[in-house]
Parts: structure tokens; sequence; C-alpha cells
């Protein structure tokens, strides 16, 4: 039997975080270094997978299975294609930068309770998050899917509620009110969408008597199961109502900017561009290849939410003051973005989507830990407490233009190419929809360039004027992403070739070749 | 009444007798019953005769040595095959001996020993005068406040009357979900609820809540009972025998000898409907299924927290066992007419239960309404009619009871200076003075709202997988959403617990003795073990999902 390279990855970090929560409470820095170079070894792994993986082989690669609980019928079934591949290198390549920016984050404030050990809490929540959203990125078993999609809720509610952002307007009792609140939407919205997932999940079982990804599309597509359109429709319905919660798609976003400002800011990006990937992931895997036909019955719907997301979202984030919100709603815009392109059900829409979800954990990574730095030193989320933060901070103010840029996709960093993809994609079957959406882009460089002039230009505020430029920690956090955003946007080809077989078998499985150019007839 | 039939009534069946045959009682079969059963009149003896000093020990000694005595008999059992090939009826068509009454069995016991931990513990409350004292009445017969209360408390008295009675009522649960005929039935239902509401009114703290609780559980209790009793006569009225098999064929049409005393009533159908409703009756009233449950919260949160922890896992077990076998044994040529009833109480047995602990302000109370809604989710299982809905209901009893008994045991320990501090705002900014005692009791919550890797997913799942297949899809939904309007409510104690400040003048956690430590960690294994690798319990559940006629 060969190494079990799949399931190592995802045990690791689970180890890694049993073995964190284990150090004493004076052991503090030891909890920090056993976390971090936990995720480093993860990230090795993550990268052997990689290497391993060929892109042109079979479908589902470095698959394992094994018996689990036979009375339900569930496996423990893992495999991965190029998007799991691919996301699952982003999750674990993200985890060492989010642990590092927030390596002071959960110091403690008061050091005489010898029982409370909020640091070691933190970072083993934060490894415990990573194990799972890893394992939901190569389950093929949609029983197996759905315990890991549901149970990282747990960790994740303990990081948003548990360790709010210091940096906040307003009384300590009155922080964390707010912190706890969105801890609790949270939850409640992801819970809801997970519960109603599990009906559907039931349902599927009833239907099909097999939880088996693979078993159940073979079925599907050699005709040996038939399931009646409405029936198919409800369950389609079921599992992409925890999705869009998790993605999120307006109308269901609203718990993001919540969870996203209270949370710290590492925290914000592991929801933003860890957690909600899951989302989006698991559309394309399980919505497309489970229910082709009723994810074609929903599309014109589904391109329509998508399109309220991007200018919705992009509208939003243009009137925030709070610079966490304003990513939040950023966000929102760039998940209708992503949507749109799975739904566009054309083979440019769906890599795009999948570079794009790559792409975008990078680019909101680089953003909102930078954002996360200014504000820690600040003391205050508020735009309008910033100024002229370039002068005393120039570093700081050019990676977070960086960032900033990314988020506005320009041309030569990696978000322009997931995004011209995508709509590029949607046009050529759906030209009124791709169209709308372009505004979406016009909005985004409103609030990304307003932001940076705000906070950056102008004259130096008094607060703002002993403001430290980044530290070597930070520098180590944000460099590497910067780097990256900047290859990727010029050479995407390393991602787009692991992508692009994955993303013609999910075409295929939904019957949809990409339309043919038209010529119009010369008269 | 006709004369004639009165007169045959006198004179009928009177042949000749020869000679009586001697009864047969298989006592290998029902020893687990018999051993507990002995072991409480032990204890009783130990009672009148044993120096008070060492009643105590001898009573643990006693109730430890039965319980698991009275539980390897039910493996050995089980490993003879009596659960699956060997399955029969004994002591003369009273007590069946078969898959489900071997494991709610099994179940019972390892719940009762569990709970007798949280009975026996004696370091939580602070030393009176020099003596350890555990959750019960110094004297239960002394008046609360009164001399001879002071006295007894000073004298360091203990009710180890506790220990017969909890075996009295294990007794009773052992032969209520095995019991194969209405009488036996109604004799078990005695058997466990006698000693049960005694058992409430024996608080240490807070006595005349406790005493209140007793009363308001014993009225109730023995209303329900009256109607069981009531609906047994009327069944017997209609099939002209106790027996369950008999009534299932006199049901099914497949008898139809008319016993001649009986011959105006039997096959009535007005007596066959009314008889079966009351008879469930009286067993939802047990179940704490809605709209029989208004004694559940009082009830709950009166009683002293390990009886309720107890009650709550073992009393529900029972009579879901006994509540199965009457449905699935007796009633099942009537389906078609209790299903709809069942699933309308199911319905809002769920939904009221989750709703209704939203409001809560009590953490016994709460999870006396969250109990409520559990027993709807079972009830779903119920309500599936197939073997498959027989096992998820048995491995949801016994995944719950484990759950239950830990987080009541949990209960016991937040205290302050008036005893257990119950209030949920008292559990505010626990997770920070006491981390390990709030994750316990978060974990407990998380099994409760039923988040996977914990046995209550599991349970949940196979339930509302077990009620999906047998066509109760709409139930599943209504479960779906009232799972979710529970999780709010469990959510916020756990909100509670961890994202809140401590208050200064909040309650502290003692340091429980071994005892309550095994209970509650018994319950975080079982939790854990059953929610990530349940597949030994659904194949052991799967094997008992058949029961004997």
């Amino acid at each position: 039997m060969s190494f079990p390279l799949l399931t190592a990855t995802a045990v690791l970090p689970a180890i890694g975080a049993i073995a964190t929560a284990a150090v004493p409470a004076a052991r503090r820095t030891a909890a920090k270094w056993l976390a971090l170079l936990v995720s480093i070894a993860t990230l090795a792994l993550a990268i052997a997978v990689l290497i391993r993986f060929a892109p042109d082989g079979d479908r589902y690669q470095l698959t394992e299975s094994h018996a689990w609980i036979a009375d339900f019928g569930v496996r423990y079934e893992l495999g991965v294609d190029g998007i799991g591949v691919a996301l699952l290198a982003l999750t674990a390549l993200l985890i060492p930068f989010i642990i590092l920016a927030g390596w002071h984050d959960a110091d403690p404030l008061e050091t005489g309770n010898k029982r409370w050990r909020p640091t070691q809490g933190f970072f083993a929540l934060i490894l415990a998050v990573e194990a799972m959203v890893i394992i939901s990125f190569e389950a093929t078993d949609v029983f197996l899917f759905y315990i890991f999609f549901e149970a990282m809720l747990i960790p994740m509610y303990f990081l948003i509620g548990g360790f709010g952002d210091r940096a906040h307007a307003g009384s300590d009792e009155n922080a964390a009110a707010q912190r706890s609140y969105a801890a609790v939407k949270f939850l409640l919205y992801n819970l809801v969408g997970g519960l109603i997932m599990l009906a559907a999940v039931i349902g599927l079982y009833v239907v099909a008597g097999s939880f088996s990804l693979q078993e159940i599309a073979e079925a599907r597509a050699n005709g040996s199961l038939h399931m009646a359109t409405n029936t198919e429709r409800w369950l389609f319905l079921g599992f992409f109502f925890a999705f869009a919660v998790k993605a999120p798609l307006w109308p269901l976003h609203t718990w993001l900017p919540n969870a996203m400002g209270e949370a710290t800011a590492p925290v914000a990006v592991l929801i933003t561009a860890v957690v909600d990937k899951v989302g989006t992931f698991a559309m394309l895997r399980f919505c497309l290849q489970l229910f082709p036909e009723a994810s074609k019955w929903a599309t014109p719907a589904i391109l329509v939410l998508a399109v309220i997301s991007i200018i919705y979202g992009a509208l939003l984030a243009v009137g925030q003051r709070d610079i966490k919100r304003l990513v939040a709603y950023a966000s929102i815009s760039h998940f209708g973005f992503i949507i749109m392109g799975i739904f566009a059900m054309t083979s440019q829409g769906q890599s795009g989507a999948t570079l794009y979800m790559v792409n975008h954990g990078i680019s909101t990574a680089a953003l909102m830990l930078v954002a996360g730095f200014l504000i820690s030193r600040r003391g205050s989320r508020l735009i309008a407490d910033y100024g002229g933060v370039q002068k005393v901070a120039p570093v700081l103010a050019g990676t977070f233009l960086i960032g900033g840029l990314a988020t506005l996709s320009l041309p030569g960093l990696a978000p322009f190419v997931s995004e011209f993809l995508v709509l590029v994609g949607t046009f050529a079957r759906y030209p009124v929809i791709g169209i709308i959406a372009t505004f979406g882009i016009v909005l985004a460089a409103l609030y990304t360039l307003v932001l940076y002039q705000r906070t950056m230009t102008g004259p130096v505020k008094p607060e703002v004027s002993a403001m430290p430029d980044l530290r070597v920690r930070e520098l180590v956090v944000v460099a590497p992403l910067v780097v990256l955003l900047i290859f990727l946007g010029v050479y995407p080809k390393p991602v787009t070739d692991i992508v692009n077989p994955a993303v013609k078998s999910t075409m295929s499985d939904v019957h949809k070749k990409d339309p043919k150019p038209e010529v119009e007839a010369a008269k | 009444m006709s004369a004639t039939v009165v007169h045959s009534l006198w004179t009928t069946a009177a042949d000749p007798i020869s000679k009586i045959d001697a009864p047969k009682i298989e006592y290998g079969q029902l020893s687990p019953t018999l051993i507990i059963l002995g072991a409480a009149i032990v204890g009783v003896l130990v009672e009148a005769f044993v120096p008070r000093k060492s009643r105590y020990y001898a009573q643990l000694f006693v109730s430890v040595v039965a319980l698991c005595a009275a539980f390897a008999a039910v493996v050995a059992l089980a490993a003879d095959g009596y659960a699956t090939t060997k399955a029969g009826i004994a002591a003369m068509g009273a007590i069946a001996v078969d898959g489900p009454a071997l494991f709610l069995q099994g179940t019972i016991l390892l719940a009762s020993m569990v709970g007798l931990f949280t009975f026996a513990e004696r370091r939580l409350d602070p030393e009176t005068h020099g003596n350890r004292v555990d959750s019960f009445a110094a004297q239960a017969a002394s008046v609360p406040g009164s001399d001879s209360e002071r006295a007894a408390v000073k004298a360091g008295f203990t009710t180890t009357e506790v220990f017969p009675l909890l075996l009295f009522a294990v007794a009773g649960m052992l032969i209520f979900p095995a019991a194969n005929d209405l009488l036996t039935l109604f004799v078990a239902l005695e058997v466990f609820s006698l000693p049960l509401y005694l058992l409430c009114a024996l608080a240490r703290r807070k006595r005349l809540m406790s005493q209140e609780a007793a009363v308001k559980y014993f009225l109730l209790g023995s209303f329900a009972s009256a109607f069981t009793l009531f609906g047994i006569a009327l069944l017997y009225g209609y099939a002209g025998s106790v027996s369950y098999g008999t009534i299932a064929q006199v049901v099914d049409g497949t008898i139809s000898t008319v016993d001649p005393a009986l011959a105006d009533t039997m096959g009535n159908d007005a007596l066959l409907l009314i008889g079966a409703a009351m008879i469930v009756m009286g067993l939802l009233f047990k179940v704490g299924a809605v709209p029989f449950h208004m004694w559940t919260p009082d009830v709950y949160q009166g009683a002293p927290t390990p009886v309720t922890g107890f009650m709550a896992a073992a009393t529900k077990v029972a009579a879901f066992g006994a509540l199965l076998r009457i449905l699935y044994v007796v009633l099942p040529g009537l389906r078609w007419d209790w299903r709809p009833v069942m699933w309308a109480v199911a319905i809002v047995t769920m939904l009221g239960g989750a709703i209704v602990a939203i409001t809560q302000t009590d953490i016994k109370r709460l999870l006396a309404y969250s109990s409520i809604a559990h027993a709807g989710f079972i009830l779903a299982g119920v309500i599936a009619t197939t073997p498959d809905g027989v096992s998820s209901v048995l491995f949801y009893l016994a995944a719950y009871s484990f759950v239950t008994i830990g987080a009541f045991a949990v209960v016991t320990l937040v205290r302050d200076a008036g005893g257990e501090a119950t209030h949920l705002s008292k559990w505010a900014g626990l997770g920070r003075r006491s981390p390990l005692v709030a994750a316990v009791f978060a974990v407990f919550l998380l099994a409760f709202a039923g988040i996977p890797l914990t046995s209550g997913f599991a349970g949940k799942f196979a339930v509302f997988k077990a009620a999906a297949e047998g066509g109760a899809a709409p139930l599943v939904v209504v479960g779906v959403i009232s799972s979710a309007i529970a999780a709010f409510f469990y959510i916020r104690v756990i909100v509670l617990m961890f994202f809140s400040e401590p208050r200064p003048e909040g309650p502290t956690v003692a340091v429980p003795s071994p005892l309550t430590m095994t209970a509650i960690g018994v319950g975080v294994a079982v939790t854990l073990v059953l929610g990530v690798a349940p597949q030994y319990f659904l194949d052991l559940a799967n094997q008992a999902g058949v029961f004997v006629r």
C-alpha cells in the first residue's frame, strides 16, 4: 500500500492542533513556533501532492478508500482532481502566513490566570480549521465532505468570537458584544445552511443508495440511476443553499462583513481566502457533478444572483467607512465573479473561476494582512482615522497598494487573468450578464483607489506621524504574497495547466460544450 | 348483557382440574432483572442492619457489583444468541428476551452505572459539621427548615436509601422495554416510577422546590398510569388477552375465537382505538413528548441533579423501548391509524421543545426542553416502521443517554453559596475560569446540537435517514428546522461560557471525586467514539433490531 499522502496532509495539522493546544501556559512562544512548523510541514506535503499529481492523468488521483460507517453507506474516500489540488495548495500556502501574521494577536492581556491559554488555543484552532478545510477539498464521499464542511464551523466560530480585533471603536464591553454577535451570526447562518444540506444529503442517499461521488456520477452518466426532475431540483437546491451561504452569495451574505470586521485580520483572511472557498469549490464538485440537469435549470437564477452580488458588494464597499468591512464587501463582489464563472458553463468561465479562487485567496490575503498591520499600529479600523501613511511608512503603503491593485484586477497582477477569463467565458454564452458584471470592475477601481487615497496619501495625520514601517516578520508575510501575485499575473500557466483537465471533465458531466464562435456572414 | 352470558361466565371453561402446571421460569434469561431486584432488597437490608457509618460504602459496593453483574449477564445472554437466533419469550409469556430488550437493558445498565457515580458523589457540597455529604437530603422525613432537619444535618445523616431506590427503579426499567404482556408493562411502569417520585423529593438544597417537583411528577405520573391502566382494560376487552402476541393476532384478524364472556366487546374497534391511544399516551408521558411534556421542566429543575440526569437518560431509554414494542409488536396492524397521530406528535414535540427552550434562563430547564426536542427526533425514527427505524432509535437512545448524564454531571460541578448555580447568567465566563469544564460542557452541547464528529450527529443522521427511507421526508425537514432552532440555544450557552466576561461574584467549579470525573469522562469518551467510529455500535443496534413475538 502506498503512503496515504492525502490523509497525511489533513492528519498532520490535526495532530499539530492537539499538540499546540497541549503546550503549557507559560510556553506561549513554543506553541507559536510549533504551529508555524506544522503549517510549513503541511505545505511541504501539499507540494508533494502537487508534484505527484499528473494533470493529464486520471480524473481523481492519489485516491484512498477505506470502509468507515458501512451502515450509512459511508466510505472514507479521498482523491483530488486539478481543482482540488489547486485549492489544497492554496490553503497550505496561506496558513503559514496567517499564523505568522497573527503572531501577537492572541497574547493574553491578563497574565495572572494560569489556566487560561488563549495563545495555544488560537493557533490550535487555526490548524484545526486547516485540517478540516483540506479534508473537504479531498473528500470524494458526500458524507465525509459534509461532516467536515459542518465541523469546521466550530473552530471558526471560536476564532471569530474568542479572539476579536483589539482595534475597536468604543468600550471593551461593546466590542465583546459585537464580536459574539458576529460569531453567532456566522455560526447560525452556516449551520442552517448545513442542516438544510443534511436533509438533501439524506435525500440523496435515499435516492442513490450511495454517498460515493464517483459511483453516483457514473451511475448518472450511464443512466442506471434515474432521478425524477423534481427530486433532482430539490436536492440541488438543498446542496446549493449551503454552499451559497458559505460562499457567500447575495442575499445570504450578511454574516461575512460582521465576521470579517470583528475577527482579527489573519482570521478574516482565513474566513474569506480559505474557508469560503470550500463553498465555491463544492458548487463545482458536488452541485455540477451530482445534479447536472438541475444545475442547468437553475443557471439563469444563479447568474442573476451572482451579478447582484458583484454589483451590490462593490457598491457597498464604496460606501464603507471601516477598512475591514470594505474588504469584506469587496470579497462578496469577487465571490459573485467566481460563482458567475462556475455557472456560465463554459470552460473559460470555469477555469477562470478556479483560478479566481486561487488568486482571490492570495490577493485578499495580501490586502487584508497589510490592512491588519496598519490597523494594529493605529488601533482603529476607520478609514477617516488615517491619512498620509505613505510618507511615514512607505513599504507598508506600497504593499497595501499592490494588494489593492490586485483586488481591482490590474493587468499584470494575478486576479486580472482570472477575472478576464470569467468575463470572456460568461460573455460567450450570456452577453448581457457579462456586460453588467463588467461594471463591477469599474466599481472595484473606485473603492480600492479611494481607500488608498484616503488612508495613504494627503497630509500626515498627527496620530499616524510616529507609525513604524513594516517589521521583518510582517515583510516575511507580505513579500512572498506580492511576488506570487506578480508571477501568476504574468505567467498563470502552472495553475491553468493543472486546472484545465479537471474543468473539462466537469463540463462533460453537465453535457455542455463551449459555444462555437459565430462569424457574421459577409454580405 | 344478557343473563345467559353472565351465566356462561360463571360456568364456562370449568374443565375438571387434573393438575396445575408449575409456572416455568427461565432464571437464566431473566437474570439481569433478578440480580438488580435481589441487590435492591439487599440494599434495604443494609439500611436496616448495617451501622450508619458504613452504610454508604456497603450500599455503593452492592450497587456497583449488582450493576456490573447484571450487565455481564446481559452481555452473556447476547453472546449466547438470545438477541438473535435464540430470541424468545420467557416467564410464561410475561417477558420477551430479544435483541431490542437486551440492547436497551445493556444501555440502561451502563447509563445507571454512570448515574450511580453521580449519586455517590460526596465532595461537591462543603462538609457540614465535619461530615461529607451528597446531593440528597439529610433526612427525607424532616420538614424543611425545622429543628429536626437541623439536628439531622448536625448528626451527619445521609440518605443512603437512594441506592436501593435507584436499583428498584433500574429493575423496573429493565422489565419495561422487555414486557411482553400489558400487565407486566404496567407493573414495570409502577416499579420504576415510584422510586423516581421519591428520589425527586430528596434534594439537599432547595428542598421545597424539590418536594414540589416530586408532587407534580407524582400527580401527573399517576394520571398517566391511570390512563395506561384504563387503556389496558379496554384492550383486554377488545382482544380477550393481555398478551402482546395475542392482541396483535386479534388485530390482524388471525384469531377470531370469541371468548364467550367477552362476546359483546371483542372485536369492537372503538375499544381497540381508544385503548391503544390511552396506552400510547401513558408512554408518551414518560417519554416527555408534547403535549404530555408539562411535567418535564419542573421536575428536571427541582429534582436533585444526579437524579435528573439518571431520569432523563434511563427513563427515556426504557419508555422508548416500551413504546417501540407496543407499536411494532402489538399494533403494527393498526399503523395506518397511529402513524398520522405520531407524525403530529413528533412534529409538535420537535418544534415545541426547540422553540420554548430558547427563552429558558435556567440550565436545568433548558436541558429539560432540549430533552423534549430530542424525544421528537427519536419519534421520527419510531415512525419509520422499518427495521432501520428500530436500530436507529436504539442507537440514538444509547448515544443520547451518555451525553445527558454527562451534561447533568457537569451541572453539579458549577456551584455557589446556594448550591448548584443553575441560572444561566451565572455561567458567564466559565470558559475563562475553568476552561476544561467549560470545554467538556461545550462538547456535550455540540453533541446535543448534532454537530458532526459527535454522537449526536451520528444518532440524528441514523434517525432521519430511517425516517426518510420510511417515507417520512416532511418529518426530516421539520427535524432539520428544529435542529437549527435548537442549535441556537445550545450555541447561546457556549457564547455565554466562552465569550462573556466572568462575573466577579460568579460561581466556582468544585473539584469532584473520581466518581463524578469517571461519569463525565465516560460521557465525553462515548460522545466522541460514537461520533467518529459508530460502525460497531450501529452493527450492534442492527443485529438487535428485530422484536420477538
